[in-house]
């Protein structure tokens, strides 16, 4: 990776933060609504596993999905848009925080049943594997999901038709309150892989170099070989979503882990090793800030949707 | 007579069928360490301990799938499905092998299940996370669905629900744990598939059940105040079907009008409908009208949300048409 992609990579996490610091704002002024799940914490990995990827390959991840979104490229005044529920949102307004998707930019979405991505995945790879492309599919859940029926059907089938899937656990440590421990007989994710003969491996995830090598690593393999597992340990910082009373952990846990906190390390990492100098991240800060100023002024002088939007985009051809 | 929220009647009621019977455990989602999700069970993981009120994984199949094993062997579980949307991964447990075991082996045991879950639209949660699909339910013979729109209601029923032998969804609206009301301070059961006359009047039926209930007492006491008296019949249980009352209220008033918060078609509303003119063809004096959803899978923009649910407004104006 050279200097000005790390740049741009430090910006993306920095961007995905403080999106969604806002976003718990307006959360709080009542201007977002429904769920909000955020990613605070878990940046390093939507940002090293994306940028592993070619623009034809496929991206598509849980509800928990402003970040893999903005690093997908989507724009912050889009998210910003979606979740206000406006008619420029990337949905429409139709979708709010839990279903962000460009399909422009290879990002199929957001999904919020937990685990139903999974087959969804398997199905891209098989149609791009049947239409000859050299496309690969990458699908992102939580440790949570892997407990479901949905990610063993998956695994297996992606398998045994030997599809171009890259399986990305972020695992984060819990399932909203439930942690691995309590609720997966393996607390390596990866091992369950292994029950599929499926290659597979672990990386921490708040070191972004680190989630970007295994990426690479692992994209090759799919390419080649066939489907890969991936398990990137992180932790969200927040809470499962807003108003999470956050009885099952305790806060010398969640301070350490803020004590590795991925933009942090990156940082530090950039500085250290002289790849920019202090006056360049701070500048680089600053631009953030008035991305996402202008992403919220965006997002607040759209239009909502028209009453008539209603009965759209259910079928193709109009109801009433 | 203590005035509380639908939430603290439902908490009391699995708290005192605990107390009451060894027996009966919770099984679900987040239903210990967190304390529910909507926090209906918040307290109980201290009280009952791990044994008997078991966070499970996300893994509704196996959710119910043990319950129901767990019920052929002899225990009384109550299940929790974190929301009714969340009851689709589940599908093949409750429709295929709750409602169709005890039957499909000619009556050698009983699934003493309740499935407690949480339904209804109206908090932005976007089209996955707001159905009112209860009467998916309703169609399966072999099951009962159950779902209250009171307080009273809600603690009475869930315990007749979890003595019962039989499998009971009991759906619970999202949007009214927070409804007060009064409730008996002692112990009381209230029967599953009864209706119950909620408000008396001469003028119109409204028939309803659950958060409609609550939307169609707003509309009675807008129209009182134009001189139209509605009689409001609350099914409480969509299976069985009580419709007795509903058809001796419409003897009287001669004018329907039912109000669901799902989609018309194939609806409560339909079965309802059907069921007065197949009884009382002769007593309507005008076309039954029914209240529901727009038939649109529900967006996560406030506004088109609300239009796409039944307001108070659309109950007046449907008993305006009717009458
Ligand atoms: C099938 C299903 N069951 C339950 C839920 C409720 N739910 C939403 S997120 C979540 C936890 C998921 O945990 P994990 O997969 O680890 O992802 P994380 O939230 O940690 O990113 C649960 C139980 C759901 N959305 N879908
Ligand atoms: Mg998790």
């Amino acid at each position: 990776m050279d200097k000005g992609e790390m740049l741009l990579l430090y910006h993306e996490m920095v961007l995905v933060r403080r999106l969604e610091e806002k976003a718990a704002e307006l959360y709080q002024q009542g201007k977002v609504g429904g769920f909000l799940h955020l990613y605070i914490g878990q940046e390093a990995v939507g940002s090293g596993v994306v940028s592993s990827r070619r623009p034809e390959d496929r991206v598509i991840t849980a509800y928990r999905d402003h970040g893999i979104a903005i690093s997908c490229g989507m724009s912050a005044e889009i998210v910003m848009a979606e979740l206000l529920g406006k008619k420029t949102g990337c949905s429409k307004g139709k979708g709010g925080s839990m279903h962000l998707a460009d399909v422009n930019l290879n990002f199929w979405g957001g999904h919020a049943i937990v685990g139903a991505h999974l087959p969804l995945a398997v199905g891209m790879a098989l149609a791009d594997k049947y239409q000859g492309s050299e496309a690969a599919t990458i699908c992102l859940f939580g440790d949570g999901a892997t407990n479901i029926g949905y990610f063993h059907e998956s695994l297996n089938l992606s398998m045994v038709w030997s599809l171009p899937v890259l399986w990305v656990c972020e695992n984060n440590q819990y399932g909203m309150g439930t942690s691995v421990e309590r609720a997966s007989a393996v607390s390596e994710i990866r091992r369950k892989a292994d029950g599929y003969g499926m290659q597979n491996d672990r990386v921490d995830g708040m070191d972004i170099l680190q989630v970007r090598a295994a990426t690479e690593k692992a994209l090759e393999y799919v390419r080649k070989e066939g489907p890969y597992l991936l398990e990137v340990v992180t932790y969200r910082f927040r809470g499962h979503s807003m108003g999470d009373p956050e009885r099952y952990r305790e806060s010398d846990e969640v301070q350490k882990w803020k004590d590795d906190d991925p933009i942090g390390i990156f940082r530090n990492y950039l500085l250290e090793n002289g790849h920019h100098n202090l006056e360049t991240l701070d500048a680089e800060d600053q631009k953030v800030e008035d991305e996402i100023q202008q992403a919220v002024q965006f997002a607040e002088t759209s239009p909502d949707p028209a009453p008539e939007a209603l009965f759209q985009d259910i079928y193709v051809e109009g109801v009433e | 007579m203590t005035v509380m929220t639908m939430r603290q009647a439902i908490s009391q009621a699995l708290w005192e069928e605990m107390e009451r019977d060894e027996r009966v455990f919770i099984i679900g989602e987040e239903v210990g360490l967190w304390g529910g999700t909507y926090a209906v069970t918040k307290g109980f993981y201290d009280h009952f301990g791990p044994e008997r009120v078991r966070d499970t994984p996300i893994a509704e199949g196996v959710i119910i799938g043990a319950a129901n094993g767990a019920a052929m062997a002899g225990l009384r579980p109550v299940a929790e499905l974190m929301t009714i949307n969340f009851a689709f991964l589940a599908m093949d447990q409750i429709v295929n092998h709750s409602a169709k075991l005890r039957s499909m082996f000619g009556g050698q045991f009983t699934i003493p299940l309740v499935i407690r879950t949480v339904g209804g639209g109206g908090r932005q949660l976007g089209a996955t996370h707001s159905q009112t699909p209860d009467v998916v339910f309703a169609h399966f013979p072999g099951l009962k669905v159950v779902a209250p729109g009171t307080p009273y209601d809600a603690k009475g029923l869930l315990k007749s629900a979890i003595r019962t032998d039989d499998p009971v969804m009991f759906i619970e609206h999202a949007t009214l744990y927070q409804t007060r009301g009064e409730v008996p301070d002692g112990e009381y059961l209230e029967p599953i598939g009864v209706s119950k006359v909620q408000r008396q009047g001469d003028d119109v039926t409204l028939v309803t059940y659950s958060k409609m209930l609550q939307v169609s007492l707003q509309a009675a006491d807008q129209l009182a105040q134009d001189g139209v008296e509605v009689e409001i019949v609350d099914l409480r249980s969509l299976r069985p079907l009580d419709i007795e009352p509903v058809v001796a209220s419409f003897r009287r008033t001669n004018r329907c009008v039912i109000v669901e918060e799902g989609w018309p078609s194939y609806g409560i509303g339909a079965e309802v409908a059907t069921r007065l003119y197949e009884e009382a063809f002769d007593y309507a004096d005008a076309p039954i009208r029914r209240v529901a959803q727009k038939e649109v899978p529900l967006p996560y923009n406030r506004e088109l949300e609300q239009l796409a649910l039944p307001q108070v407004d659309d109950v007046i104006s449907a008993v305006k048409e009717v009458l």
